[in-house]
């Protein structure tokens, strides 16, 4: 059990959790600011204005 | 019951499924009300017996007859419909019992009732709370949820007859939480007072409305998943999270009302504010963002302002969001580390928050005029608004030294009540607005004057709300923490309570008023529903010309 001690524990969620969601939201950030997505982001900025108001799939 | 109308073919899988499940409840039901010790447990029970009963019968109907098929090439917009009713229902139901409370607080002797336990403060409050946030506002998210994933996903409902044991389930769940709550039931944990069984019944219940919210979004014909579709989600998902964490509790018995939470101490009190902020910050939030996401640029008839920025704003909402629960434990018994934390992740969720704002306003670039014209989106620019407030005020109260005056006063109240009623409330008004003439297909609301005077008396109500409770929290919190130069505390408990009297009486109006509005809405909706339908058979092609639209980027 010596692996699952509180502080080995404690620094996988600390330093594991800071790293982990940090990449993930840096991630997330570059998806949004790469140039190349944002032809496809202007088409999406219009999405709910594309139907209309009647109720056929 | 003996001739159990044997579904006929065709009779598709989804309905006798849950056929089968009401059955199975009206039964389970039936044994947990005949043998329960716990006369509150029982006729909680007798109220889950006449649902299922009663829903049981209907389904046994509506099978016999051939209904409960779904038509593939239409969105389901009936229970869209039902949603919309709900919702302006349970608006009506818990701001009056807001106004009632406000009254108690106001005139302690004329609106105290000590031979109506019922009526008394300790258990209207949760009644209030839960009807305003879960019933008015949960029934809001999942009506426009429903309307906003079949429309950018292009795909009718997934799950048949599910989404109306959505509904259902969920107005079920409303019922048995405020009858607990009128009975003396609960479980002591703020916006989460039902009890385990409740939360259990919740629990079947939302993880319908996710995998029907999932299912749709699984056959969507649009490639991409529109942005209002991620705030939804993750309202969905985190809601399922912290209620599951939150509800962990052991039931003294297995047939009775009462349970003890598996955490204690401070653990508990984490645990119970790790919930209780993010109930803010995904249910008041981002279900509400998702609303905006998409009713402001369909009403306004422009597109995102920064498609860019609404990604970035989603990500770092919802990574900064979730440490934000232990600012409601300062000065406690709780490890100083954590209260800086719960601060310091508080104060940089100005930056996500004021980005919203900013995406959210900055749309009606270009149509700036429509917030002359049309009282639906001045409604929505002002939830807008008060949602950039109340996210500069939360942060800023979240700040230990400004909590240590704030904290435990009415300062708090108004605090959530420019969030609760400027932005969850307005934005959800706005909303509807938007969808009745398109779910009862007309072609215009019966009045946009009614619309002009809701809008009118609500903001007035909500403004007097505001200010009354910013002076009576801030001079309630000066008076707590004076000392006469002996040290001993200047005023008695009861003189700081005397001292808001004023500003409790113009609370009360104020919030009589935003009532006010709420019932000019409903008749206003009422006679829109009345009005003769235009028929839709040919959509008129809204042709706008492309580059006019081009997002700000």
């Amino acid at each position: 059990m010596s692996g699952l001690s509180y502080e080995a524990v404690a620094r996988f969620a600390q330093q594991g959790g800071t790293i982990y969601f940090g990449l993930l939201f840096f991630a997330g950030v570059i998806y949004a600011l790469w140039p190349r997505h944002k032809a496809q982001f202007q088409r999406l900025a219009q999405l709910p204005l594309e139907e209309d108001d009647g109720d056929h799939v | 019951m003996t001739q159990l109308a044997a579904p006929r073919e065709g009779a598709s899988f989804d309905a006798v499924a849950l056929y089968i499940f009401t059955g199975v409840a009206a039964f389970l039901s039936l044994l947990a009300t005949a043998f329960t010790p716990d006369p509150l447990f029982r006729a909680q029970g007798y109220m889950l017996l006449a649902a299922f009963v009663v829903a049981f019968a209907a389904m046994s109907l509506a099978l016999a007859s051939g209904k409960l098929r779904s038509d593939p090439t239409r969105y389901a917009d009936g229970v869209i419909r039902a949603g919309v009713i709900a919702t302006m229902f349970w608006a009506i139901v818990g701001l009056s019992v807001g106004v009632l409370i406000a009254s108690q607080l106001s005139w302690p002797s004329t609106f105290y009732f000590p031979d109506l336990p019922w009526l008394n403060f300790g258990r209207l409050r949760p009644v209030h709370t839960s009807g305003v946030i879960f019933a008015f506002g949960g029934n809001a998210l999942i009506c426009t949820s429903f309307w906003v994933v079949q429309r950018t996903c292009k795909a009718r409902l997934a799950g048949g007859v599910w989404p109306w044991f959505v509904f259902w389930g969920y107005q079920l769940f409303i019922v048995l939480a405020a009858s607990g709550y009128v009975m003396g039931i609960t479980q002591s944990r703020e916006y989460a007072e039902p009890e385990w069984y409740v939360d259990l019944w919740l629990t079947i219940v939302w993880v319908a409305y996710l995998l029907v919210f999932l299912g749709t979004i699984w056959k969507r014909k649009e490639p991409h998943i529109y942005v209002a579709n991620w705030f939804y989600l993750a309202f969905i998902v985190t809601i399922a999270l912290l209620h599951l964490v939150n509800n962990a509790a052991v039931p003294v018995g297995l047939l009775e009302t009462k349970s003890y939470s598996a955490f204690s101490g401070v653990q508990d009190a984490l645990i119970q504010w790790w919930y209780g902020h993010n109930a803010v910050g995904f249910f008041l939030t981002a279900g509400f963002l998702g609303m905006m996401y998409y009713f402001v640029p369909k009403r306004v008839e422009r597109p995102v302002y920064s498609y860019r920025l609404s990604i970035v704003h989603f990500w770092s909402l919802i990574f900064i969001y979730i440490w934000a629960g232990p600012h409601h434990l300062h000065y406690t018994a709780l490890p100083q580390w954590a209260q800086t934390l719960g601060m310091t992740f508080s104060v940089m969720l100005w930056m996500p928050s004021w980005g919203g704002m900013i995406n959210g306003l900055m749309t009606l670039s270009g149509a700036w005029d429509k917030l002359r014209t049309d009282p639906v989106v001045r409604m929505m620019v002002a939830a807008i608004a008060f949602y950039g407030m109340s996210t500069f005020e939360g942060p800023l109260m979240s700040i230990r030294t400004v909590n240590a005056l704030s904290h435990y006063t009415d300062w708090t109240i108004g605090h959530v009540h420019s969030g609760a009623l400027g932005w969850v409330g307005f934005i959800s008004f706005g909303a509807v607005y938007c969808l009745v003439p398109w779910l009862w297909k007309k072609d215009r609301l019966y009045s946009n004057a009614l619309v002009e005077w809701h809008f009118w008396i609500a903001t007035t109500g909500l403004l007097l709300y505001i200010a009354a409770m910013w002076v009576s929290g801030i001079s309630e919190g000066l008076m707590w923490r004076e000392y006469t130069p002996q040290g001993y505390l200047a005023n008695a408990f009861v003189e700081t309570v005397a001292a808001k009297h004023v500003e409790n009486i113009i609370r009360t109006i104020g919030g009589l008023m935003y009532l006010g509005g709420a019932v000019i809405m409903s008749y206003n909706l009422w006679r829109t529903i009345r009005l003769p339908s235009t028929a839709k058979a040919e959509p008129e092609a809204a042709v706008t010309p492309a580059p006019l639209l081009a997002a700000a980027e």
